[in-house]
């Protein structure tokens, strides 16, 4: 029976399927970070239950981390403490952590990849939403609960439901300056919130199969916004080359039949898919969002919809935009470059590449902030710290930061923020915060501009 | 996990849609390192302005309007899978969300809490949600067992669907834990199949 990639990889893990009810699911590789997981642990301890699988558990501390001075202790104290719960955790359960100043420290979803910890067919889960980013290649990869991370510590396995499986096709070339971000700003503007919810959603056609890796984990990391569990891409030769010499990925022999099976995962010619969408390259242009859910966006070059609805009227009340509105010329205050959607070097060399020999405007604060150590040091490597200091941007230290604004790394009351992060909701970034979501070519002109800038007319 | 069989209380109308989990919890409160008390900061920033007074417009500082089950628009509980908003949830003293729909990970979690989310159709909602604003004395009645919502003194009645399982769960007060772990063998053999199989490691 013809399969998709979602069937092949779940039913690969499937242990038992209850009568009427939910089936158990192994899970491949477990991450965990200091904020979702003490809960778990204190659980496991009350009950006394030991972790089964330590060795596929890898942690990090990337949440409630400081973006400066990592290397003194963290001033917060409840924020210390936590992360010294998660030391402490993992140090009892025999759990690898990348603890803040490690060199492999960074964002969960930004690490695990580049350390080849993700590779194609796996099953993956962290207590956090934006796990689906690790989809890009082509592993089963969502988020879960903290009652979850106790039953993955206890079993390695979930119960769970089968998803559905649905398609989103895009076809074409993407015009220049149109970046992945773009794309899934796109998708989710056209096809709202929620219509993924209860699916994994495959991304297809030539627009992906074109698509670095890193791109393609920007696009699995917002199917969450649009309320699918997960993102998957077929593994295909740009995979195999991305995960090929990493540090975990798989050696010699291994690697020859790893290979060998990665290669039967596509989805097969005609299976079927429960719901299936198609969209043109050629249609997609810089995107903006305007509201406080990322579902609320527009081109860049175009004007805010008029709609009557009260929840429509309440975000832009929030935001303080009226509708029918230019976005392009709005004057905004601070940038922040990172977080698990945008913060891996080909985005910096994005903004690089356009602030070379620019310098940001006065009243603009631009926030860079990598995705991993890694990260950080390449950045250093190919030279683009420079070009960033001169042109008046900071480069901070890895971490989650001003994406969910747990440390100190917060936008100020009522002010705009143009974010390449993944959610723009009411506070996200800081209580009264108001940000906006764009590509980081689209963050970096307004760095530069100190307004949102159609940036087609630049590019044209 | 507190058992959960029926559930009979007044209600409290929420009607805004795509709550995301990050209003119900914000993220500067989740530093800490135990479950409890998440319900002192359950909708902080729209219960409180910024100088920590009371927002007379939100519906939870509404004194006619109090009760157990909260009546909230479309798509609750969308964004972060954070649990700690469960938690804040059941902290504030819910036992039961209606909507007209739920994101995954929340509905996950709120069923891993004893929380019951009951998701009905957009019309039931929008009728309950206009006669509990309007009558906050109305009860509403939830019966688990025979998976269905009714409210007092009106013709409002509907079912809702919520997987076998995890009825059972709820009506007994189990958890996942427990079953995983009973089926501790069947696991284990599983992981000898695949590494027979040597398909990866
Ligand atoms: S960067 Fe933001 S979205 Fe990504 S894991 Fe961190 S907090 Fe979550």
């Amino acid at each position: 029976m013809s399969k998709t990639l979602f069937e092949k990889v779940w039913d690969a893990h499937v242990v038992d399927t209850i009568e009427d009810g939910p089936q158990i699911l192994y899970i491949d590789k477990h991450l965990i970070h200091e904020v979702t997981s003490p809960q778990a642990f204190q659980e496991l301890e009350r009950r006394n239950i030991p972790v089964f699988r330590p060795k596929e558990i890898v942690a990090t501390a990337d949440h409630n981390t400081p973006t400066v001075d990592q290397h003194l202790p963290v001033k917060d104290e409840l924020s210390r403490k936590q992360l010294a719960q998660l030391s402490e955790n993992c140090k009892k359960n025999n759990i690898k952590l990348y603890e803040l100043g490690h060199k492999y420290n960074g964002i969960v979803h930004v690490i695990a990849p580049e350390l080849g910890i993700t590779q194609p067919g796996m099953t993956i889960v962290c207590g956090d939403s934006h796990t689906s980013t690790h989809g890009a290649f082509g592993s089963i990869a969502f988020g879960i609960g903290t009652s979850q991370v106790t039953q993955v510590f206890a079993s390695q396995c979930l119960l769970l439901t089968k998803p559905k499986s649905m398609r989103i096709k895009v076809n074409g070339t993407l015009k220049n300056g149109v970046l992945p971000k773009d794309v899934i700003l796109y998708i989710i503007s056209k096809l709202g919130t929620n219509v993924g919810t209860g699916y994994f959603c495959e991304y297809a056609g030539e627009v992906f199969e074109n698509m670095s890796m890193e791109g393609r984990m920007t696009v699995c990391n917002m199917s969450i916004e649009m309320g699918a569990r997960g993102g998957m891409i077929a593994p295909d030769q740009t995979t195999f080359d991305y995960v090929k010499g990493k540090k975990f990925a798989p050696k010699a022999e291994k690697w020859k039949s790893s290979l060998h099976y990665w290669k039967t995962l596509p989805t097969d010619k005609d299976a079927i898919f429960d719901k299936e969408f198609v969209f043109e390259a050629e249609d997609i242009d810089p995107m903006i969002t305007f509201g406080t859910n990322p579902g609320m966006s527009i081109k860049v070059g175009q004007k805010i919809p008029n709609k009557k609805d009260a929840s429509f009227e309440k975000s832009l009340k929030y935001m303080n935009f009226q509708k029918g509105e230019d976005m392009a010329g709005k004057p905004i205050n601070y940038v922040f470059i990172g977080s698990c959607t945008n913060s891996r070097i080909e985005d910096f060399r994005v903004v690089a590449h356009y602030v070379k020999g620019k310098q940001k405007a006065k009243n603009v604060t631009a926030w860079l902030v990598p995705g991993s150590k890694q990260v950080e040091n390449q950045i250093e490597k190919e030279g683009l710290k420079d070009i960033f200091q001169k042109a008046g941007f900071e480069l901070r230290q890895p971490g989650c930061s001003a994406c969910l604004a747990m440390n100190d790394d917060k936008i100020p009351e009522g002010e705009y923020c143009v974010s390449t992060s993944n959610r723009n909701f009411e506070g996200r970034q800081g209580q009264g915060s108001r940000t906006i979501l764009a590509s980081p070519l689209v963050a970096a002109a307004a760095a530069i501009e100190g307004r949102i800038v159609d940036i087609t007319k630049q590019l044209n | 996990m507190e058992k959960f069989t029926t559930l009979n209380s007044r209600a409290i109308p929420l009607d805004i849609e795509n709550v995301d989990t990050d209003q119900i919890i914000p993220a500067r409160f989740l530093k800490t390192t135990s479950r409890e008390g998440f319900g002192e900061n359950f909708f902080r920033d729209w219960k409180y302005d910024k100088n920590g007074s009371e927002r007379s417009d939100f519906v939870l500082n509404d004194k006619r309007y109090s009760g157990r089950v909260l009546i909230a628009g479309d798509n609750f509980g969308c964004g972060s899978s954070r649990e700690h908003a469960a938690w804040a949830l059941s902290d504030y003293g819910f036992k039961g969300i209606v909507s007209s729909f739920f994101a995954d990970i929340f509905k996950g979690n709120a069923l891993n809490n004893g929380l019951l989310p009951i998701q009905v159709s957009p019309d039931f909602l929008k009728d309950i949600m206009k006669l509990i604003s309007e009558k906050p004395e109305t009860r509403v009645s939830v019966d688990l067992e025979s998976q269905s919502i009714s409210i007092e003194n009106s013709k409002l009645k509907e079912s809702f669907k919520i997987d076998t399982y995890k009825k059972t769960c709820m009506i007994n007060g189990y958890d996942d834990i427990d079953f995983l772990l009973s089926k501790k063998d069947k696991i284990e053999h599983f992981e000898n199949q695949r590494k027979l199989l040597n398909v990866y490691d």
